[in-house]
């Protein structure tokens, strides 16, 4: 089955069309562009570009495989409603995927790992993997000093960003790849079965806060 | 042959989906109008969160275009455009109608115009009143808009000939309506309370009206001001604030610069016609007030009905068969939200 794989949850903005079948995960073609204020921009016209590369048309697609964060909103929402709306118009499914899970989908080590992403306000998003990829803990948004795990090996962006203050062994996966995307949802896409909704990890509460008492304008 | 446009409008707090039909002569028929609100999650706030209204039109856009389709009982593959509000507004707002309707478009192969949302809340007169008189004036009020524009070409040109310079008329409701406890947002709540009250109890002032004034530059946040100043010196006297009087005389003052600026700027260039649009056109003092003065005036005045008047996605949906019909190119699919767009464009190519 052709599949479009999406992630917007970091600062690639990341498109691919992957062939899934139970034995094999083959990108055919992917455009990623490395901009975290460009994902509004160059979701849609990258999504054409993977698809033309690919020799397909959007309506050869069986089904759309998307990251779900956690990630700063704004960008995470333009590649969410993109997947939501690009599946309506096509009729076909859209699974979410953790975009933490997508790196870890990428990740061949021996032994359990963490992946962490940049959440801004210096604080990282994180989960722990175990050698096989399965997620064990998280995810979950901290500053990077109180990162509680004993896990030494590290995958993600954010473990770049932060090496300093994680000083773990860094893992050479930085962002979700098409492959790890379609990768991670595999499974679920290949069952058939109705998606999970299509829910963002945001992990955090917005920022507002509500008016206290009105300030006197005249003054006494 | 007819066409069927999509607009989508996230600008504010409203996820809106309209559908129009753009028939062979130029009518744009009405066919579905589909809004999903947030508003109710921002009356703790007092005024509209952007991160709250930006999770909601994550959450509302595909069920909101779902309910569009439902209601005008067509399929997805009878659209032949798909239009959007490019700007202005809120950034991330913005930000989930455009990914979305690139989305739309390229999904069902049709052209994407990333339109003007001043320019929609003109354009969607002409789903109530027809097609519209050219020249004619516009005025715009709403929580986020004060704005008198001339529209020579609702698919090509219109100039801002007077905005507010600081509050817009819906803010400075919010704002009174906190001072005397009434709920946000409010408009509705004070224009009801006024019903009981005195226009003429207070003499509030009327902003940016003196003699060295911008002739049709508005301002909100002195009146405002005096509102609370009236109301505190009532307080620290032991008095009961007489709540409709204020609310009455407040919107006697924002109605009465409004409606005297638009009629003058409308006799001054000789246009017939004025439109008066956005979520607080439908105020009862405003449009009573400005169906007076054009009537003395000689001035046509057309006001939609409030549904009409609010933040939806017909009124892009209405632009958008406009834009189509005058032959505007269409947008590229790297279009992005600009927060600032200004009202001289109407279509960004
Ligand atoms: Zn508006």
């Amino acid at each position: 089955m052709l599949v479009l794989a999406i992630d917007t949850a970091t600062p690639a903005v990341t498109a691919g069309v992957v062939a899934v079948e139970p034995e094999r995960v083959e990108v055919l073609a992917e455009r990623v562009t490395l901009d975290a204020r460009a994902h509004g921009e160059l979701l849609t016209p990258h999504v054409l570009e993977a698809v033309g590369g690919a020799g397909a048309a959007l309506t050869g697609l069986g089904a759309i495989v998307c990251g779900v964060g956690p990630g700063p909103y704004t960008g995470l929402r333009a590649g969410m409603v993109t997947a939501a709306a690009l599946g309506d118009g096509l009729g076909i499914p859209v699974y979410p995927v953790c975009s933490l899970d997508a790196i870890a989908a990428g990740v061949t080590v021996d032994e359990p790992f963490l992946v962490v992403t940049d959440a801004r306000r210096r604080e990282v998003y994180w989960a722990a993997y175990a050698a096989d990829g399965t997620r064990t803990d998280g995810p979950h948004v901290s500053v990077p000093a109180e990162l509680d795990s004993p896990l030494r090996a590290v995958a993600g962006h954010g473990a770049r960003q932060h090496a300093a203050v994680l000083g773990r062994r860094l893992l050479d996966h930085d962002h979700p790849t098409p492959h790890g995307l379609a990768t991670a949802a595999r499974d679920a896409v290949l069952s058939g079965a109705e998606p999970e909704p299509l829910t963002p990890l945001y992990l955090r509460r917005p920022d507002a806060a509500e008016p206290g008492a009105r300030k006197r304008v005249t003054v006494s | 042959m007819s066409r069927i446009i999509m607009g989508i409008e996230s600008s504010c707090d409203e996820t809106g989906v309209g559908l129009v039909r753009l028939a062979a002569n130029g009518t744009v028929e009405l066919l579905a109008d589909e809004v999903a609100s947030s508003v109710d999650q921002h009356a703790r706030f007092g005024g509209v969160v952007p991160e709250v209204a930006s999770r909601a039109h994550l959450e509302a856009m595909v069920p909101t275009v779902r309910r569009a389709f439902a209601t005008a009982g067509l399929s997805m593959s009878a659209v032949d455009a798909v239009a959007v509000t490019a700007g202005p507004g809120l950034a991330g707002a913005l930000l989930v109608g455009v990914s979305a309707a690139k989305a739309y478009a390229a999904a069902l192969d049709v052209p994407l115009y990333g339109v003007n949302h001043l320019a929609g809340h003109i354009a969607v007169d002409t789903l109530q009143h027809g097609p519209l008189p050219e020249p004619c004036l516009a005025l715009l009020v709403s929580g986020g808009h004060t704005q008198l524009l001339r529209v020579d070409d609702i698919a090509g040109k219109i100039t801002e000939i007077g905005s507010t310079v600081d509050d817009a008329a819906g803010e400075a409701y919010d704002k009174v309506a906190r001072l005397l406890d009434l709920p946000y947002p409010g408009g509705p709540p004070i224009d009801k309370a006024a019903r009981e009250g005195d226009p003429n109890a207070i003499a509030f002032p009327r902003g940016m009206t003196g003699p060295r004034d911008a002739k049709f530059d508005f301002s909100f946040s002195g009146l405002k001001t005096a509102v609370a100043r009236w109301v505190e010196a009532a307080q620290a006297r032991g008095e009961e604030v007489p709540v409709p009087d204020v609310a009455a005389s407040f919107q006697e003052a924002v109605a009465d610069v409004l409606t005297a600026k638009a009629v003058r700027a409308a006799t001054e260039s000789g246009i017939g016609t004025l439109v008066i649009s956005g979520g607080v056109a439908a105020n009862s003092r405003l449009s009573g007030l400005a169906a007076d003065r054009c009537a003395e005036a000689g001035i046509e005045l057309r006001v939609p009905r409030p549904r009409l008047c609010t933040d939806n996605g017909a009124m892009i949906a209405a632009l958008g068969a406009h834009v189509v019909a005058a032959g505007c190119a269409p947008s590229p699919l790297h279009l992005s939200a600009n927060p600032a767009l200004p009202v001289s464009t109407v279509t960004v190519s």
